[in-house]
């Protein structure tokens, strides 16, 4: 019987985890290891380029996804904690990579590596790297040896509400994994109303709209089941805005806000 | 305001989920998306067609290239009626226009007939919504005016207050010169106009007065007639979550000898006012295949804060705030496009697929580009942008972020400062990750 090589990954932290959430990413590579994978950490990486392409920069977002795609190398999947900043690279990337940078100009450029860039099909979310391409959840059940890696339930008890972030959500079609992976875990997650509403993050648009941005976290906020421990959810930039507006409204008794990375790290023991 | 239309909103929401569960959701959005964009594709051919076939069927047609030539002709048809008097069913293609202050300006008393535009004619106010124009209108704030205007008891039931509008109408309808109204759809095969509703007064305000103008963007024909019975189901499905309208009228014509009912004439003013020129841009040409049912409206977490009125003009909404820069102009339309999260649920609800997260980014690009948006903003992109390509400068600028006492001079920071205004700063990390992984590498 013949064993697959154990699968090795690159790992992009993304910049609002490495700055934000240091230890999610180390949670991160510590859920990845567990499952026998090999994780590199190209010190190269940057931004993937969204604030720009949110704001209609589109040359500076093309050369941020150039920089990012010449980072990522060239096979196997890459791994972020992080759905939107994913979601960027599967769907918008092929765009700006493939089209002229300028509006301006009409030149025609030669094709380089990064048009031809395998990186959008390679790129995953953690939870969705986790369920499909290691099938972690199979495992639980799998009748294989002793020594096969599996989640443990270190999350046994715990109330959690989920948010799923819209890019996760609707441009990388992740909804039920880290539900499930939270669940294979132990944790009892909470039925949320307004789970796949937007928080109001936006990125700069949380800056520019400061008020519309926080009714709408006051929404998600004000809908949280009670007797929730901990909200959770695959982006940072999300937890930021639903701390941050919890933090300001300081009405008490407000759950931690953790990342996903995070409770699945703990979720293994 | 915020939690009335929010309200509103969600049900109209939940409403539509159920109804497009019934169906073949895929398969219908495909199918329009796909027809409305092959009218789009032949437009010129299916209006030199639909002007035909209302000719025959005894129709009077009019171009009108801007909403005020589209005005201008209403006026002159009520000149030479030396009319007083109209009745005007929903149309948001009105409101675009400003055909009503156009109309009073010209000595006109106009009459809104439909139960929420009637609402907010009454407080002289613009629709707030594509389909409920009235719903940032809490049921109090109907009692309240219509106890007011027309001595209602302030606990009026709705229904008691539906019977107290229809009974004001009824004499308007009965008097009026001139009946005006949209269109959902023109079928050009047998120029057919199609109106959706479900309070009967739009059938009245076409058959009762004796000349009927409909006023019809130049993107709403449809090939054949046997096309309408799909799209006037998507529509509704999409925006009440009703199976069909109450009432589906489809006029084909004034009354012909030996009808008892009808108009004696029937106009069709095709009005393009920057239509023409949106269907030729390379991207949001595809603004045009709206068929204006409002589902992105409800659906969007911006909306449900906002409401209608915060867009500035008749269409609000996701829809609104791509469709302004295509028909105002992108510097009129500032700041719309900037206005979204970009969180994608419009465009998961569209019935025709319009890419509307992408089109936002598409008007903040041309923006961009000319040179609408802040210096800041600009600058800091491309400072941004200049530091991604340089790890080594972008690690240095990402320690400084993190050193910052956010809690003390955050207010004082660009951008950091709208985020101060309403949330906690954030807390970065004691080291950033990729400092701690290289030690850790090094160490190695």
């Amino acid at each position: 019987m013949t064993h697959a090589p154990p699968p090795s990954v690159t790992f992009l932290a993304t910049c609002v985890a490495d700055r934000f959430f240091a230890d999610a990413c180390w949670d991160a590579i510590t859920v990845l290891e567990h499952f026998g994978v090999s994780v590199s950490v190209p010190l190269g990486q940057t931004c993937c380029g969204q604030p720009a392409h949110n704001t209609g920069r589109r040359e500076e977002a093309t050369r941020m996804a150039r920089h990012t795609t010449r980072v990522a190398g060239q096979a196997g999947a890459v791994v972020l904690p992080s759905g939107s900043c994913a979601g960027m690279i599967r769907s918008c990337y092929p765009s700006l990579l493939s089209r002229d940078t300028s509006l301006k100009n009409g030149s025609i450029r030669e094709r380089g590596a990064e048009e031809t860039s395998t990186l959008p099909d390679r790129v995953r979310e953690l939870s969705e790297f986790l369920v499909h391409d290691l099938g972690v959840l199979g495992r639980r059940w799998s009748d294989s040896g002793e020594a096969t890696p599996r989640l443990g339930s270190g999350l046994e008890g715990m109330r959690v509400a989920y948010h799923h972030g819209c890019h996760a959500l609707r441009e990388l079609g992740v909804r039920d994994e880290p539900l499930a992976l939270l669940r294979a875990c132990g944790a009892r997650v909470e039925s949320w109303d307004g789970d796949m509403e937007c928080c109001g993050f936006g990125g700069l648009f949380s800056a520019k709209f400061p008020e519309v941005s926080a009714g709408m976290a006051d929404r998600k906020l004000d809908s949280l089941p009670e007797d929730v421990d901990v909200v959770t959810s695959a982006d940072g930039g999300c937890l930021l805005q639903l701390s941050g507006r919890a933090g300001h409204r300081a009405t008490g008794g407000e759950p931690s806000f953790t990342h996903l990375a995070t409770l699945l790290r703990r979720g293994l023991t | 305001m915020r939690s009335a239309v929010t309200a509103a909103a969600r049900t109209k929401d939940e409403r539509r989920q159920v109804a497009w569960a019934q169906i073949d959701a895929d398969g219908w959005r495909d199918w329009a998306r796909d027809l409305k964009t092959h009218v789009l594709t032949h437009l010129d051919d299916y209006l030199q067609q639909a002007e035909q076939s209302l000719a025959a069927n005894g129709c009077k047609v009019h171009w009108a290239a801007t909403g005020a030539d589209a005005c201008d002709v209403v006026v002159r048809i009520a000149e030479r009626l030396s009319a007083r008097s109209v009745v005007k069913a929903k149309s948001m293609l009105t409101e675009e226009i400003g055909l009503n202050g156009r109309l009073e300006g010209a000595g006109l008393a106009v009459r809104e007939t439909d139960l929420g535009e009637f609402i907010i004619q009454l407080l002289d106010e613009p629709p707030s919504h594509i389909v409920g124009p009235s719903l940032h209108r809490s049921l109090d704030d109907c009692r309240r005016l219509f106890h007011e205007r027309f001595g209602t008891a302030l606990d009026a039931s709705p229904e008691t207050l539906a019977a107290t509008a229809r009974v004001v109408m009824r004499d308007e309808f009965l008097d009026a010169d001139l009946g005006i109204s949209g269109a959902n759809f023109l079928a050009a095969d047998t120029g057919t106009v199609a109106l959706i509703e479900n309070e009967g007064n739009i059938r009245i305000s076409t058959s009762i007065p004796k000349v009927h103008v409909a006023l019809v963007g130049i993107e709403k024909l449809v090939p054949r007639f046997e096309d309408l019975s799909g799209l006037i189901q998507l529509t509704a499905r999409s925006a009440t979550g009703q199976p069909i309208g109450n009432y589906v009228s489809l006029i084909q014509g004034p009354r012909r000898a030996g009808e008892r009912d009808g108009p004696d004439e029937v106009h069709v003013v095709f009005v393009d006012n920057g239509r023409t020129n949106l269907l030729a841009d390379p991207e949001a040409w595809e603004i045009l295949r709206c068929v204006r049912c409002g589902a992105c409206l409800n659906t969007c977490p911006v909306y449900r804060q906002t409401g209608g009125h915060a867009y500035g003009w008749a269409y609000s909404g996701p829809i609104g705030a791509i469709l302004a820069p295509g028909l105002l102009g992108l510097r009129a339309s500032m700041p719309l496009p900037f206005a979204s999260s970009l969180c994608g649920a419009c465009a998961e609800v569209c019935p025709v697929r319009i890419p509307i997260p992408e089109l936002l980014v598409y008007w903040r690009e041309r923006a961009a580009a000319e040179g609408l948006t802040p210096a800041l903003e600009t600058a800091t992109m491309k400072i941004w942008a200049t530091l991604s390509e340089h790890p080594d400068a972008f690690g240095v600028a990402a320690d400084a972020v993190g050193a910052l006492p956010l809690d003390a001079v955050g207010r004082r920071l660009p951008v950091v400062r709208g985020w101060m205004e309403e949330r906690a700063a954030p807390q970065p990390s004691r080291e950033r990750f990729l400092r701690t992984w290289s030690r850790k590498e090094e160490g190695q």
